[in-house]
């Protein structure tokens, strides 16, 4: 048993269309400013609580994504804001929702570890690690009982992978051939602590063995490549019913949280890591095919677009407490 | 009418509500081909097959939270605990999953699904297998916890749980799957919340439910034999609470006894007695008493089994204490 390496890109894999490279992009710089101004308003005070960012990691959610169809469904961990969006959740209704407003897509009940999004089937973000692994199982559970033809995206960080959630969401959706991919988003640190003294192997697909189904490995700096890899297993899943698990390798640029010095890594390695930052290789190769001035059109309309976002959650009132009950229980209260 | 045992109540519950909803499907360990570890299954994997009987191996964890995955995807799953004492392991995901879907989403997604099973002390299983889970449970805002003692409970309270949008939790005694009990044809699911007055009296009230309904009662048609009238509130579902049954009885007869399976510090009667003390102050002549399991974990030895429960005798001499008191 031998531990793959991430693959490089292949050679023959076909480059993208220029006007789908450019949505992409666009999601990817939708993603990363909607963070960058998150981060400027929970200094201000305005977002309390967690919060966890993307920034770094972009290319992971935005290519995954971008191999759906619009039925199928996405569980994701509280790192959760890129995923929505990426899933097509507007920039406005996740901003909202970190101001705790009650035009956020949670009513500003659930804050920045839970986005979700009935409309774009995006299932949520979960704040127990592992936990929401199983619950992604029970919706590809029941695309197989409905014979739906949906998949369902289940991500999460190698943290994970040392919970029994995982083990116990990936074994049953093995026994039970669903249409589901489980995705580890590793990004080497499960907050402080490194992937050296966290698992005792470095790749974490190779826990697909164990439950004797697919799996995959590679890096998120072209999210060309992730959308392609990831479009692979999900039409394992939709032909075939068959799970796959797949290791993407990315990196975050911030610390696990907002109160992460990150100081269990040196500056160094942040920079080295920055130099494939998947927004940049995106954008250079997206001026290569449609030119600067397109590319700068498109960052003109992201940055209103963020710009409105935040002017939606500053505005927006908040949510009174007659929300409680009703979101408490389906129907009358049970006291 | 029909006379039917606890366990073919619960399960025609689920046969007819499988039979009208595709929705619907039964989901744990041994529910299918071993027939039900307890035998409440019998016969409905042969009736329903595979797709919709599902054996599960031995991961609590994971088949809940599959359950809560489905449920909120539209599908309204029975998800069996072999006992509620397994349901420890997958805690998480009905305190954290289950309870908190409908809120962390703003009331985008609900959960309707039934987690059921035996639940407390069987006979001599020790420590680890007799646990009270309700207690635990009926803790937490989002879920709803039914306590049934009489096979007609079982079968219309299931029908509802089923048809219910929340999560649903089914506490049963493997002690009362062999009740026999009239159940009425052609039942429909009953109203989820309301307690049941099944012996009236005059001078104390029992709040009690499941299996300490039935110690309740004997303990009463004794006490009646020495002239002291109780009166016995089945709860039947412990949260929602019905406490407006449970304090109309006190207010008439001036006397609280809560007897139930499980610890005393916190739980079900000391909810009860909160309720009580603030709502019918004015009409008590004793404290409220609680006759609960002794505060350790379960023995093995029969006797003491037997002595740690909430014991007929316990009950009994618990209810004399009340009466006596505020009598000359």
């Amino acid at each position: 048993m031998s531990e793959s390496p991430p693959s490089p890109r292949p050679s023959v894999l076909p480059p993208p269309a220029p006007e789908h490279l450019a949505e992409l992009y666009r999601q990817m710089f939708v993603i990363r400013r909607c963070e960058e101004e998150a981060a400027r308003a929970y200094a201000q005070g305005k977002i309390g609580g967690f919060l966890h960012l993307y920034i770094g990691q972009e290319a992971v959610a935005v290519g995954a994504c971008a191999a759906l169809q619009p039925d199928d469904y996405v569980v994701t961990t509280y790192r959760d804001h890129g995923m929505a969006i990426a899933k097509g959740m507007s920039s406005k209704a996740m901003m909202a929702e970190l101001y705790g407003k009650k035009t956020g897509c949670s009513k500003g009940l659930g804050g920045s570890m839970h986005m979700f999004d009935a409309a774009t089937n995006m299932l949520g973000g979960y704040g127990i690690v592992g936990a929401h692994i199983p619950l992604a199982a029970g919706a590809a559970f029941a695309s197989k009982y409905r014979n739906d033809g949906r998949v369902t995206l289940c991500f999460y960080g190698e943290g994970a992978v040392s919970i029994g959630g995982f083990h116990e969401g990936v074994s049953l959706a093995a026994l039970w051939k669903l249409p589901i991919v489980f995705i580890c988003e590793n990004n080497e640190y499960s907050m402080g602590t490194p992937l050296s003294r966290s698992m005792s192997v470095e790749d974490t697909s190779l826990k697909a063995l164990g439950y004797g189904v697919e799996r995959d490995r590679f890096f998120a700096d072209d999210v060309n490549l992730v959308e392609h890899r990831i479009a692979a297993a999900v039409k394992r899943a939709r032909e075939e019913s068959q799970p796959t698990v797949i290791e993407v390798r990315t990196y975050r640029f911030r610390g696990h949280s907002m109160s992460d010095p990150a100081k269990y890594r040196t500056s160094n390695e942040v920079e080295e890591q920055k130099r494939r930052d998947p927004l940049l290789l995106a954008r250079r190769e997206l001026v290569d095919a449609l030119g600067e001035e397109r590319v700068k059109a498109i960052d003109a309309e992201v940055e209103a677009e963020v710009a409105d976002a935040v002017k939606f959650a500053e505005e927006s009132p908040e949510p009174d407490a007659s929300v409680l009950e009703p979101t408490t229980y389906d129907g009358p209260f049970a006291a | 009418m029909r006379t039917l045992r606890y366990r073919e109540a619960l399960r025609e519950a689920m046969i007819e509500e499988m039979e009208r909803d595709d929705r619907v499907f039964l989901m744990g360990e041994e529910v299918g081909h071993y027939q039900g570890a307890y035998k409440v299954s019998e016969g409905m994997l042969e009736k329903f097959g595979e797709r919709r009987v599902i054996d599960t191996p031995i991961a609590e964890s994971g088949f809940a939270g599959i359950g809560v995955g489905a449920a909120m995807v539209g599908l309204r799953p029975i998800i069996e605990f072999m006992t509620w004492n397994f349901s420890a392991v997958a805690f998480d995901q009905i305190l954290n999953s289950a309870a908190k879907i409908r809120q962390m989403s703003g009331g985008q997604f609900s959960c309707p699904i039934v987690f059921r099973g035996p639940n407390a002390s069987a006979k001599q299983v020790g420590s680890q297998h007799s646990h009270a889970m309700e207690h635990f449970y009926a803790h937490v805002p989002g879920l709803k916890v039914l306590a049934p003692s009489f096979p007609a409970d079982v079968k219309g309270l299931m029908k509802a749980a089923i048809r219910d949008d929340n999560p649903v939790l089914f506490m049963e005694s493997e002690t009362l799957y062999s009740v026999k009990g009239e159940v009425p044809d052609n039942l429909e699911p009953m109203e989820i919340g309301k307690a049941n007055v099944v012996r009236e009296g005059t001078d104390c009230t029992i709040v009690t439910y499941s299996r300490m309904t039935h110690v309740s009662l004997e303990v009463a048609e004794e006490l009646a034999k020495e002239g002291i009238s109780v009166e016995v509130v089945d709860l039947r579902s412990l949260r929602p609470l019905d406490e407006e049954t449970v304090i109309r009885s006190v207010k008439k007869t001036h006397r609280c006894v809560v007897v139930h399976e499980g610890w005393p510090y916190g739980g079900v009667g000391a909810e009860v007695s909160d309720r009580v003390q603030r709502l019918a102050f004015d009409y008590l002549d004793a404290p409220i008493l609680r006759v609960t399991n002794l505060d350790v974990p379960m023995p093995y030895n029969a006797k003491l089994e037997q002595h740690v429960m909430p014991n007929k005798e316990r009950v009994l001499a618990t209810v004399k204490r009340a009466v006596s008191r505020g009598r000359s």
